[in-house]
């Protein structure tokens, strides 16, 4: 049974296994970046993955604008220039929900573990994978946009008012993510994720003045609805793209964004770091 | 203890609820060398390792790996091993080269010197032609290799690796084991776990056996054989009807347990003297009992996995919580 090992190692093996020398290490911002990169490329290889950044927002706009406009509003071109932003909000602030999804199916795969072992600033792995969420929340944005402008959308605001208002909304919706991120990391399967990331995010952007003036709601959900900070961010993003900013409201969504961050970054990062 | 240890761990404890998953691990790798971690499934052997390679952090006990403690320095640790898991550690979205290119980007590397490197990899590795493809088309031997390619982007001076020949066939095994020489030879240390005895017996130095948590054996398979038994003499008769004479005619001859096979005409005895197995396969012959085939050797690790836990190695145990 003794076989004599025959330790047969071509030239090329042998060369490739010889490499010593290790690069300074890459900075957070580079490292961030990669991990940025790696989401693109998930992108262009399964391109489908953009239909819910593509076709949820025109379905939705679409339905919204026909079906109710007319009498929620007296005229569909009325009801668009009150729908148009809540719908672009909507729609950015339901898909930041396939952040915590995406980081879940990484745990699940085994590769978190590759990126936990490796020597690098350990939150990149997740914020990298935001700035490619950013990239999905940018197409989704210009759809909307898009749609409602050949569908007789006007803001008064200009480009520069519809850029800041798109700016904003991105801001929140990376805030946002680090909730996601958190459940990602609690939750054992992807589906429990999508399906906690939809019970929180229903109530939030239904109950809010997405659709509707909260002035005939009853009071209680009235309440709610003013404290929503989806609420908030949606008149910040009507103001600005009809030009009449409205700063209270833009403070309290950079306020709630930064409160997103301070408590579910750390808590995210904390998970990061003692997962099983 | 001196700097020629690859890894020096006492006491490690995990719990996982109330199961100690890893129940007081003590090891002592020596460096450039392979040492084989050997376990049924759910013994421990992958916490421990998890441990070791900065995933885990233990409940007890203190580990140093190349000098680094695993808590208090786990960037050391991570600085210089890589660790090959016994899941995918590569992306399957993504291509064989944009793992790779991925990887040595997150290592330091300019663009350019990367994307050198992955080819370099590729063409080691013999994954050239697949360099293009998405690691989900890959079949299971070019995926561990991928696996292993990815985890010495820069070559490391430990690597673990998860059970790396896990569902291959044999031709990829061996391919998978002659990287783990290369890596030996050029220097890197090795630290493999296995449920192959035969994987243990062929690659490692030195070997603990892990069960529910401990290591109950640790030595050089040499060591670990002989002190199961000198060795092993295996008989085949042409007869089986005459198997209950042999039996009773070796162990007196022998003086040793005398064990029937599954193979109704076979028979092992426990005995590693040549001399005596000799005479004792004559008496055999002299007394009408045809010998249709017979060897002596060391133990198989089956053998001494068998001796050691009381259970055969292939036993997948339930771990009872």
């Amino acid at each position: 049974m003794t076989v004599a090992v025959t330790t047969r190692v071509d030239d090329d093996l042998r060369k490739a296994l010889t490499n010593r020398s290790r690069p300074s290490r890459p900075s957070a911002l580079s490292t961030s970046f990669t991990f940025g990169w790696r989401a693109l490329l998930k992108i262009k290889h399964v391109p489908e993955q953009l239909f819910d950044v593509t076709l949820f927002p025109i379905m939705m706009t679409l339905i919204f604008t026909y079906l109710f406009g007319g009498a929620l509003a007296g005229s569909t071109t009325e009801y668009l220039q009150f729908f148009l932003p809540g719908i672009l909000v909507q729609t950015v602030v339901m898909i930041t929900m396939y952040t915590g999804v995406g980081i879940n199916v990484d745990i699940a795969k085994g590769i978190f573990d590759r990126f936990r072992s490796l020597p690098i600033w350990r939150p990149a792995a997740v914020v990298g994978a935001l700035f490619g969420d950013a990239v999905r929340y940018s197409v989704a944005a210009a759809v909307t946009v898009g749609l409602g402008l050949v569908l007789g959308f006007r803001p008064a605001g200009g480009v520069g008012g519809v850029l800041v208002a798109v700016v904003l909304l991105l801001v929140f919706s990376f805030s946002l993510s680090w909730v996601w991120t958190t459940l990602g990391f609690v939750l054992k399967t992807e589906k429990s994720v999508m399906g906690v990331s939809m019970m929180v995010l229903m109530p939030l952007t239904f109950g809010s003045n997405i659709y509707v003036d909260p002035a005939t709601m009853p009071a209680w959900l009235r309440a709610f609805v003013e404290v929503n900070p989806v609420s908030h961010l949606v008149s910040a993003v009507r103001g600005l793209m009809h030009g009449v900013p409205n700063w209270t409201s833009v403070g309290w969504v950079l306020l709630a964004s930064v409160a997103l961050v301070a408590v579910f970054g750390p808590l995210t990062m904390r998970l990061y770091r003692t997962k099983q | 203890m001196t700097s020629d240890l690859a890894i020096e761990a006492s006491g490690l404890v995990k719990l996982f609820g109330d199961m100690r998953a890893v129940d007081g691990v003590d090891l002592a790798v020596p460096a450039g060398a392979v040492y084989g971690f050997l376990g049924p499934n759910g013994a421990g052997k992958t916490t421990t390792i998890r441990m070791l390679a900065t995933l885990l952090i233990p409940d007890a006990g203190t580990a140093r790996v190349l000098g680094h403690d695993i808590v208090s320095d786990a960037d050391g640790v991570r600085s210089r091993v890589s660790l090959t898991g016994q899941f995918a550690s590569v992306d399957e979205d993504l291509t064989g080269t944009e793992n790779l290119v991925m990887l040595a980007r997150l290592l330091g590397y300019s663009r350019g010197q990367a994307r050198e490197r992955a080819v370099e990899l590729l063409e080691a590795f013999g994954l050239a032609e697949a360099a293009d493809r998405l690691v989900k088309t890959y079949s299971g031997g070019m995926r561990r290799r991928i696996d292993i390619a990815a985890s010495i982007v820069v070559t490391p001076d430990l690597i673990f690796l998860d059970e790396p020949t896990t569902g291959l066939d044999p031709r990829s095994r061996n391919q998978v084991w002659d990287i783990v020489r290369a890596l030996v030879a050029e220097g890197t240390t090795v630290l493999l776990t296995s449920q192959y005895l035969e994987e243990a017996d062929q690659l490692a130095d030195r070997i603990a056996v892990i069960d529910h948590g401990k290591i109950i054996a640790e030595g050089t398979n040499g060591e670990l054989k002989s002190s199961v038994g000198s060795g092993s003499l295996h008989v085949r008769l042409v007869k089986p009807g005459q198997r209950p004479e042999a039996e009773h005619l070796l162990r007196r001859l022998l003086d040793t347990t005398v064990t029937p096979d599954s193979d109704p005409a076979a028979l092992t005895a426990m005995a590693g003297d040549a001399e005596q197995v000799a005479l004792a396969l004559a008496e055999l012959t002299r007394s009408g009992i045809e010998v249709a085939a017979f060897s002596l050797g060391q133990p198989t690790m089956d053998e001494v996995f068998l001796a050691l836990t009381g259970h055969p190695a292939e036993e997948h145990e339930e771990v009872s919580a």
